[in-house]
């Protein structure tokens, strides 16, 4: 008992350590980034249109006071789940009926080969006629952005589904509805998250190009008005945020896949 | 009236270059509850060809199929496989639990599928690697998961097509003996392809020897009636199977040789 305890602490002790480790590094980097900035903006620039970070955090807290900084990154995040979740749902469903029926693939391939290479961004000024300048055009953008790469990573998950995976369970007794819960569905898993995990990133993009064409609020517009009145702070705030966003959303998406998910073995 | 027939099979594959390739030809095989039938063959001699059409993967072309006297129209779990590599486990379940699929499958209560999942874990040796997933579980031990699923369905004939050609030789060894005792306590009908004579003498109660293709079928049906323990590679009557196979199969790895050339 003695030695079991004795070998069982030092792993739990590395443990831990390389986990603190791993956090410091990061911590470490995005400290440097600081730094860096910090000194180009003070020392190389020197201007007034290249803030330092400490003078885009006083800004920062001066938005996030009054509001405003608050409401516009809440505007741009709803959009972006909104999108993101109606894109995720259908693609999901489309990439299964792809890789799942040939028939199906050749007959809706033209459809997505042809569409995925039409950009959201290009889509926007299509897109603010038929829904205005409101909430739909912008949740149109974010699912439409997600929905390909979710329907080509699903269906590519689905079709590369081992021949004797699928053997095995008819051997086994099921019927088609179980051989796509219990085969499929588990079998395509990794692959539809890499996949979500992808548009998720891609509908940062999106989100702010629409916002800086044709809306009345949100992170895009929070730019677009800060280059009219020349309010440099305020732009950086903004890029701030979204990397910020984008990073927290990225880490909750990998942490929750790690959490709920492993067993599929992702690809993270 | 025996468990599995085979009347006059024949299977034609559409090549690539667009002639019809004959790989079977007039396959007529009876198999008996409780026996083990090693099928041997040259590689390419349709040994597989024969397990996927009884097993449903593949329709015959002609002739018929039967099991306990219904026509094979496709997979079923009256007929379970075992295959030669490890890909048909579900990584994302754990040896237990890839264990119980089937009987989850076929709606069994989960106290009820988890006991018999349990049971058969036990059976093939591996009761305390149950939690495992099959990435943690070494090539041996996943071949042992794969025949406990197959036999937690209760099956009415075991499948297995060279399930151990992928192990090292002493792996190999052990897992031989492990399906023999297995088999003596389960005495469920196994048909078994291989091309290893060894492999034939130490587990078949009848070995058929297969022609070299293409248009093959059966040349000869040995009986093979060894003690458990002449049934290894030192015993003289061991031996002696092992030569008479050897003498009926090494005619036909010379003609498969030549055609290759």
């Amino acid at each position: 008992m003695a030695t079991l305890a004795l070998r069982a602490a030092p792993a739990a002790v590395s443990a831990w350590r390389s986990t603190l480790t791993g956090a410091a590094a990061t911590l470490a980097g995005f400290a440097s980034l600081f730094v860096l900035w910090h000194l180009a903006s003070v020392y190389l620039v020197g201007s007034a249109l290249f803030p330092p970070p400490l003078r885009v955090l006083a800004r920062g807290i001066e938005l996030a006071r009054d509001g405003s900084l608050l409401d516009n990154v809440s505007v741009s995040l709803g959009r972006i789940l909104a999108g993101f979740a109606i894109g995720s749902a259908c693609g999901v469903v489309i990439g299964f009926v792809l890789g799942a029926v040939a028939p199906a693939r050749r007959v809706l391939e033209p459809y997505t080969e042809f569409l995925r290479f039409i950009p959201a961004t290009a889509l926007i000024t299509v897109a603010v006629i038929w829904f205005g300048i409101g909430e739909s055009s912008k949740i149109f953008l974010i699912a439409y952005t997600t929905v390909f790469i979710v329907i080509i990573n699903t269906a590519a998950g689905v079709a590369s589904i081992n021949r004797n995976k699928v053997r095995a369970a008819l051997c086994l007794g099921a019927t088609r509805p179980q051989l796509f819960v219990h085969v499929l569905l588990p079998a395509a898993t990794p692959y539809v998250l890499t996949g979500m995990r992808i548009a998720m990133a891609n509908s940062f993009t999106t989100i702010v190009a629409a916002e800086l064409v044709a809306a009345n609020d949100g992170l895009g517009k929070m730019l677009w008005d800060a280059r009219l009145f020349m309010l440099v702070d305020d732009i950086f705030v903004a890029l701030i945020c979204l990397g910020f966003l984008g990073f927290s959303a990225d880490r909750l998406f990998r942490w929750a896949i790690l959490r709920f998910a492993r067993r599929f073995s992702p690809v993270m | 009236m025996s468990l599995v027939a085979f009347r006059d099979v024949e299977k034609t594959y559409a090549s690539r270059s667009g002639r019809p390739y004959t790989a079977i030809r007039g396959f007529d095989l009876d198999l008996a509850a409780g026996e083990f039938f090693c099928l041997l063959g040259t590689s390419g001699c349709g040994k597989t060809t024969v397990l996927n059409m009884l097993a449903g993967f593949e329709h015959p072309s002609g002739g018929t199929m039967t099991v306990r006297g219904r026509p094979v129209r496709g997979p079923g779990r009256d007929r379970g496989v075992v295959f030669q590599g490890n890909d048909s486990l579900y990584d994302w379940l754990t040896a237990l639990e890839n264990i119980a699929l089937g009987p989850r499958l076929s709606g069994l209560p989960a106290a009820e599928r988890r006991e018999r999942a349990n049971h058969y874990l036990s059976l093939v040796g591996l009761a305390q690697q149950g939690g495992k997933y099959p990435s943690e579980l070494s090539g041996g031990m996943q071949q042992r998961i794969q025949i406990a699923r197959a036999l937690a369905n209760d099956p009415d004939i075991l499948l297995m097509d060279e399930p151990f050609g992928a192990l090292d030789a002493q792996t190999r060894t052990t897992l031989q003996a492990e399906l023999l005792r297995i088999w003596q306590a389960t005495r469920n009908c196994v048909l078994f392809i291989t091309h290893d004579i060894d492999e034939a003498v130490t587990l078949a109660t009848r070995i058929g020897v297969m022609r070299a293709g293409p248009a093959s079928t059966l040349k000869a049906v040995i009986d093979v009636d060894l003690a458990p323990e002449d049934r290894v590679r030192t015993s003289e009557r061991f031996m002696a199977v092992y030569r008479r196979v050897h003498a009926l199969l090494s005619d036909e790895v010379t003609l498969a040789a030549l055609q290759a050339h």
